[in-house]
C-alpha cells in the first residue's frame, strides 16, 4: 500500500506553490518590467527564457509522476515516453517552429484558416482544440487528484476540484496569464523538485551493490527484446507528431521576436527536456530496486512522491518529500492553466468575438468540462492517457499543419476530410480499445494493443486521405498561395530586402 | 501479434470510413429533407441553387474570380451541353469538350462585334463529348449573347460574351434563356467591380487616415534644437538623429502596419525630442510585458496617443507629469494602456470629437480610433477615461493574432 505520510507537509507543499505561483501571477509584469527606459522595455524575450516556459508549460503530471510509474511498471518499454516527449520538439524544430512563427497565426485555428481561407476549416480546428486540451486537462487533475490522496490523505476527488477551482479562479482573474517568467520559473521548479530528490536518492544507494540492482531493475529476460516494435513504433508516430499540434505550446512560439528566434528556441527546449527527463527516469529505475510493491497500476504513479521518503527518510526525507509535492503541483497547475488559456482564448473568439467577459465564461468553461469528466471515469495511467492525447493530435491537427506549411496543394475540403477521418478512426479504435481492455492487472491482448495506440495507422491514414481529397476531391485551393508560402519560409531580414518591391499594401 | 495489428488496422479504417459515410449521409438528410413537394418547387429551387452558386463565383469578375466554376453553374442552369465565357480577350472559362474552344472563341467574338444574340444551327462539327465516335459526328448548334454592362441599351459597355452549344435544335427558349442569363451576369460584374472599387476606396481612405506628424511637433522639434546647438552640440547632434529616426519611421511608404515593438521604438525618438523642449517635467514609466512585443498594430496608432497625451495632458500643466505606457496581453488581444497625470479633458468635447464632429482638438485620437474599428471592428475602438483635473486614460486593444496582416517595413 502507499505509505502515510505527514500531511502537514503535503499542506503546506501545496499551499506554498498555490501562493507563490498566483502572486508572480499577478504581480509578474509590474515587479519585472516597470522602467523609465525604452531600450529596457522593448527587450524581447530571450530564446533562454522562452525555451523554459515552453518546457514548463509542456511538462505536465505526465512527465513529472507518470514516466517514473511507467518505467517501475514496464521497464525498459516505459523509457520510450521520455525519448518520445523530448523528441517530438525535434520534429517542431525541423518542420513548424520557424514558418509558424513568421505566419503570425496565435492558434492553430488561426493558422488553418489564414492558410486555406477557410471557415469551416477554422471551426473544425477549433472543435478540435477544445477536444484535445480538455482530455490533455483530464491526466492533470487525475495527477492531481492522486497527489493529493498521497500527501494529504484526503478523498481522490478533492486534489482534482482543488485544482480545477485554483486555475479556474485565477485564470478567469485575470492572473496567472500565459507570462513567460511565470511559466520558466514553473520549469526550474519542476526541474529542482525531481532532480535533488533523485540525487539525493542516488548518493543514499550509491554504497549499495549497483550491479545486483541493475540485475533487478532490469532483468536480463525482460530486455530490450520484449519491446512490442509496432506499439512503440505506434507510440512514436503519436508523441512525434503529436507535439506539433498541442495548443499551449504553440501559443508561445508567437512570443518570438522572429522564424530563426523560434527555432533556437525549440533547440534550447531539446536540450532542457532532455536533461530534465533523466530524473524521472532514474526515480523509476531506482523504484524498479526499491519499491516493487508498488508496481500496480494506479500505485506506480506515486512513486516519485513516495520514495524519496522510503529512502532517505527522517527530516531530509520530509523536506524532499515536500519538495516533490510541490513540483508535482506546480506542474498541474502550470500545465492546466496554459491549457485553460489557450482554450479559452479559442473558445470566446470563436463565440463571443474575443471579448474580455467571454473569456472568463469560457476559461471556466475550460475546467469545468474536464473536471467532470475525471469525476466520471476511472483513471488510466497518466503517461498512457497523455500519450492518447498525442495520438489524437498526431492524427487531426498535425497532418493539416505540416502539409498546410510544406504543401502548396492542400486545399481546405482536403484538411476537412482529414481532420475529420483521423479524428473518428483514432476516437473509434482508442474507445473499442479500452471498451476490450481487460480488468486492471492483466496484461493487454494484442488486439487491445494495437486499438489503444492507434497512431501508426490512423496517422498514415489522415494523411493519405488529405492528400487524396486535396488533390482529387475538386476543392479550389486558396489564392495568394505562393505569397502566403514564401512568407512561412523566407527568413524575415531576406524578405524585407528580396521582395521589399512587390509587396503589395494592406 | 502482426496478424492482429493487420486486423486492427483494417476495423480502424473501416469504422473511420462508417463514420465518415454516416457523417456524409446526414448530412445529406439534413440538407436535402427539407419536404419539398410539388416539381415545380423543386425546379424553381434547382435554378435559384445553381443561381447563387454561379454568383458566387463570379463575384470576383471575370479575371480574379472563378469563372471556370461559374461557368459549370451556368451549364447547369441552361440544361445546355456545353457553355463558355468570354471577355474582351477570349474564352476564359468554358464547361464542355475543350475541342469547342476555337468555335467558341470564333462565335464569342462574332457577339460581341455585332452586340447582339446570335444563334447559329449545326455550328460546329466537333465531337460533342468525349465519350466516344458514336458522337463524333454530330453537330451541335450554339447561341451567343453579348454581355453588356450598363443597361441593355446600346449605351452599355461590351465586356465579354456568353456562348452555349446544345444537340440540334435549338429551342428559341434556349436563346432567349442565353440571353437573360448573359444579362444576369453582367449584373453580378457589375457587382464585382462595385466590390472592386469599394475596397479601392477602403484603401484610399486608410492611406488618408494614416497618421501624419503634425507640423506642430516638426516646429516645437526643430526649435528645442536650435536651443541646444551652441549651448550643447552633442545633445544637438543627438536629436538631430533622434529627429532624423522619428521621420524615417513616419514617412516609410509601404505597409499598414507595424509591431508594438517598433512603434515603441519611434515613440521614444519622439519622447526624447519633446523632453528637449520639457526637460524634466516629462516623465515616463514603461510597463510592457515582452510577450506583446511581437504584436502587429497598426503603423503610427500609438504615438499620436502619446502625443495626445503630451499635448492636451501635460502640456497645459504646470510642473509636467507623468506618462504610464503599459501592455499587457488579455486573452487573446493586446491591451495597451496610455495612462497620464496631466490636466484632463471635458469627456462631452472628447466624445463629440471621436464621434466625427468638426473640432480641431483631438484629431490624432480620432484617427487611431476610426482605423482601429475599420481594421479589428467596433470592439476595437478606443477607450477614453477622462475628466478635467484628473488626467486621461487612452485604451487600446488589438488581437494578438493577426496573420492577414504582414508588419513589414523598413527593418530599424
Amino acid at each position: 500500500m502507499i505509505d502515510e505520510l505527514d500531511p502537514l507537509i503535503g499542506y503546506l507543499a501545496i499551499a506554498a506553490v498555490t501562493v507563490v505561483t498566483a502572486l508572480i501571477g499577478f504581480l509578474a509584469v509590474r515587479l519585472s518590467r516597470t522602467t523609465s527606459d525604452f531600450y529596457v522595455a522593448s527587450r524581447t524575450v530571450r530564446p533562454w527564457w522562452n525555451a523554459s516556459a515552453i518546457g514548463g508549460e509542456y511538462l505536465s503530471a505526465a512527465s513529472v509522476l507518470g514516466v517514473a510509474g511507467l518505467i517501475l511498471l514496464q521497464g525498459a518499454e516505459g523509457l520510450w515516453f521520455p525519448i518520445g516527449y523530448a523528441a517530438g520538439y525535434l520534429m517542431l524544430l525541423l518542420f513548424v517552429a520557424a514558418p509558424l512563427r513568421r505566419s503570425g497565426a496565435y492558434t492553430v485555428p488561426d493558422f488553418t484558416a489564414v492558410r486555406l481561407q477557410s471557415r469551416t476549416v477554422r471551426r473544425l480546428t477549433s472543435v478540435l482544440v477544445i477536444v484535445i486540451g480538455w482530455f490533455y486537462i483530464v491526466p492533470q487533475l487525475q495527477g492531481a487528484s492522486l497527489t493529493v490522496e498521497i500527501a494529504t490523505g484526503l478523498p481522490p476527488w478533492a486534489g482534482a476540484v482543488a485544482v480545477a477551482v485554483i486555475v479556474g479562479v485565477i485564470v478567469a482573474a485575470g492572473g496567472m496569464r500565459s507570462i513567460t517568467y511565470v511559466q520558466a520559473f514553473q520549469f526550474w521548479l519542476k526541474l529542482t523538485a525531481v532532480a535533488i530528490p533523485a540525487i539525493a536518492m542516488l548518493l543514499v544507494v550509491s554504497g549499495r551493490d549497483l550491479d545486483s540492482a541493475a540485475a533487478e531493475a532490469f532483468p536480463a529476460a525482460l530486455g530490450p527484446v520484449t519491446v512490442d516494435p509496432l506499439a512503440t513504433t505506434s507510440l512514436m508516430v503519436a508523441l512525434l507528431l503529436g507535439t506539433l499540434g498541442l495548443p499551449h505550446v504553440l501559443v508561445r512560439f508567437t512570443t518570438n521576436p522572429d522564424g530563426d528566434a523560434a527555432r533556437r528556441t525549440t533547440l534550447i527546449v531539446v536540450v532542457l527536456l532532455a536533461v530534465f527527463y533523466l530524473f524521472p527516469v532514474t526515480i523509476g529505475m531506482l523504484g524498479r530496486v526499491h519499491a516493487s510493491d508498488l508496481a500496480e497500476p494506479g500505485l506506480a504513479d506515486g512513486l516519485t512522491l513516495v520514495l524519496p521518503g522510503r529512502l532517505v527518510g527522517g527530516l531530509l526525507g520530509d523536506v524532499l518529500t515536500a519538495l516533490v509535492i510541490a513540483g508535482a503541483f506546480g506542474a498541474f497547475l502550470s500545465t492546466s492553466s496554459g491549457l485553460v488559456v489557450s482554450l479559452a482564448g479559442v473558445i470566446s473568439q470563436e463565440l463571443a468575438g474575443g471579448t474580455v467577459r467571454g473569456f472568463r465564461i469560457a476559461a471556466l468553461g475550460s475546467t469545468l468540462v474536464p473536471l467532470v469528466v475525471v469525476l466520471l471515469i476511472e483513471p488510466l495511467g497518466l503517461a498512457g492517457s497523455v500519450g492518447l492525447v498525442f495520438a489524437f493530435t498526431a492524427s487531426t491537427l498535425s497532418p493539416v499543419l505540416v502539409l498546410g506549411i510544406w504543401w502548396r496543394g492542400l486545399t481546405a475540403r482536403g484538411a476537412i476530410w482529414g481532420m475529420t477521418t483521423g479524428a473518428l478512426t483514432c476516437a473509434a479504435a482508442v474507445a473499442i480499445g479500452l471498451a476490450m481492455r481487460p480488468e486492471a492487472g492483466a496484461s493487454l491482448d494484442e488486439w487491445s494493443a494495437a486499438l489503444t495506440q492507434p497512431a501508426l495507422y490512423t496517422v498514415p491514414l489522415a494523411v493519405l486521405v488529405t492528400v487524396a481529397v486535396s488533390r482529387w476531391g475538386g476543392g479550389r485551393r486558396p489564392s495568394g498561395i505562393d505569397r502566403m508560402l514564401a512568407r512561412l519560409h523566407v527568413p524575415e531580414a531576406r524578405l524585407d530586402d528580396d521582395i521589399d518591391g512587390r509587396r503589395s499594401v494592406g | 501479434m502482426t496478424g492482429s495489428a493487420l486486423l486492427a488496422f483494417l476495423a480502424g479504417m473501416a469504422l473511420g470510413a462508417l463514420g465518415v459515410v454516416l457523417i456524409v449521409i446526414a448530412w445529406r438528410v439534413v440538407r436535402g429533407g427539407r419536404g419539398l413537394t410539388t416539381p415545380a418547387e423543386r425546379a424553381t429551387l434547382e435554378t435559384l441553387h445553381h443561381a447563387s452558386r454561379a454568383a458566387a463565383h463570379l463575384r470576383g469578375g471575370l479575371s480574379a474570380g472563378e469563372p471556370v466554376r461559374a461557368a459549370k453553374s451556368l451549364r447547369a442552369l441552361l440544361d445546355c451541353d456545353a457553355l463558355a465565357i468570354a471577355d474582351d480577350h477570349g474564352i476564359v472559362a468554358i464547361d464542355g469538350p475543350a475541342a469547342l474552344t476555337v468555335d467558341a472563341e470564333r462565335l464569342a467574338r462574332s457577339a460581341r462585334e455585332q452586340g447582339v444574340t446570335q444563334a447559329w444551327p449545326h455550328s460546329s462539327g466537333v465531337a460533342r463529348d468525349e465519350k466516344g465516335a458514336s458522337d463524333s459526328t454530330q453537330t451541335m448548334d450554339a447561341v451567343a449573347a453579348p454581355i453588356r454592362i450598363g443597361g441593355r441599351a446600346s449605351t452599355g459597355v461590351l465586356v465579354g460574351a456568353l456562348v452555349a452549344f446544345t444537340s440540334p435544335p435549338a429551342r428559341a427558349s434556349l436563346v432567349r434563356a442565353v440571353e437573360e442569363a448573359a444579362d444576369w451576369v453582367a449584373a453580378q460584374l457589375e457587382l464585382a467591380e462595385l466590390d472592386a472599387s469599394r475596397a479601392a476606396l477602403a484603401e484610399a481612405e486608410v492611406r488618408a487616415l494614416r497618421a501624419q506628424i503634425s507640423p506642430h511637433f516638426i516646429y516645437n522639434a526643430l526649435t528645442a534644437i536650435a536651443a541646444t546647438i551652441t549651448t550643447d552640440p552633442p545633445r544637438a547632434r543627438d536629436l538631430v538623429l533622434e529627429f532624423a529616426d522619428f521621420t524615417r519611421y513616419s514617412f516609410r511608404r509601404t505597409g499598414e502596419f507595424t509591431t508594438l515593438a517598433d512603434e515603441l521604438q519611434s515613440i521614444d525618438s519622439y519622447l526624447q525630442l519633446e523632453r528637449a523642449r520639457f526637460g524634466d517635467r516629462l516623465e515616463v514609466t514603461l510597463q510592457i510585458a515582452p510577450e506583446v512585443l511581437p504584436t502587429v498594430i497598426p503603423f503610427l496608432s500609438l504615438q499620436p496617443l502619446v502625443e495626445n497625451a503630451v499635448r492636451h495632458g501635460l502640456e497645459p500643466k504646470e510642473g509636467g507629469g507623468t506618462i504610464t505606457i503599459t501592455a499587457t496581453e488579455a486573452g487573446a488581444f493586446t491591451e495597451v494602456r496610455i495612462d497620464d497625470d496631466g490636466v484632463g479633458t471635458d469627456p462631452e468635447a472628447l466624445r463629440a470629437a471621436l464621434a466625427g464632429r468638426p473640432t480641431v482638438e483631438h484629431l490624432g485620437l480620432r484617427n487611431v480610433d476610426a482605423r482601429l474599428r475599420q481594421r479589428y471592428g467596433d470592439d476595437c475602438g478606443l477607450i477614453v477615461e477622462t475628466q478635467r483635473g484628473a488626467g486621461t486614460l487612452v485604451i487600446m486593444r488589438v488581437p494578438r493574432s493577426q496573420p492577414q496582416h504582414d508588419a513589414a517595413g523598413v527593418s530599424s
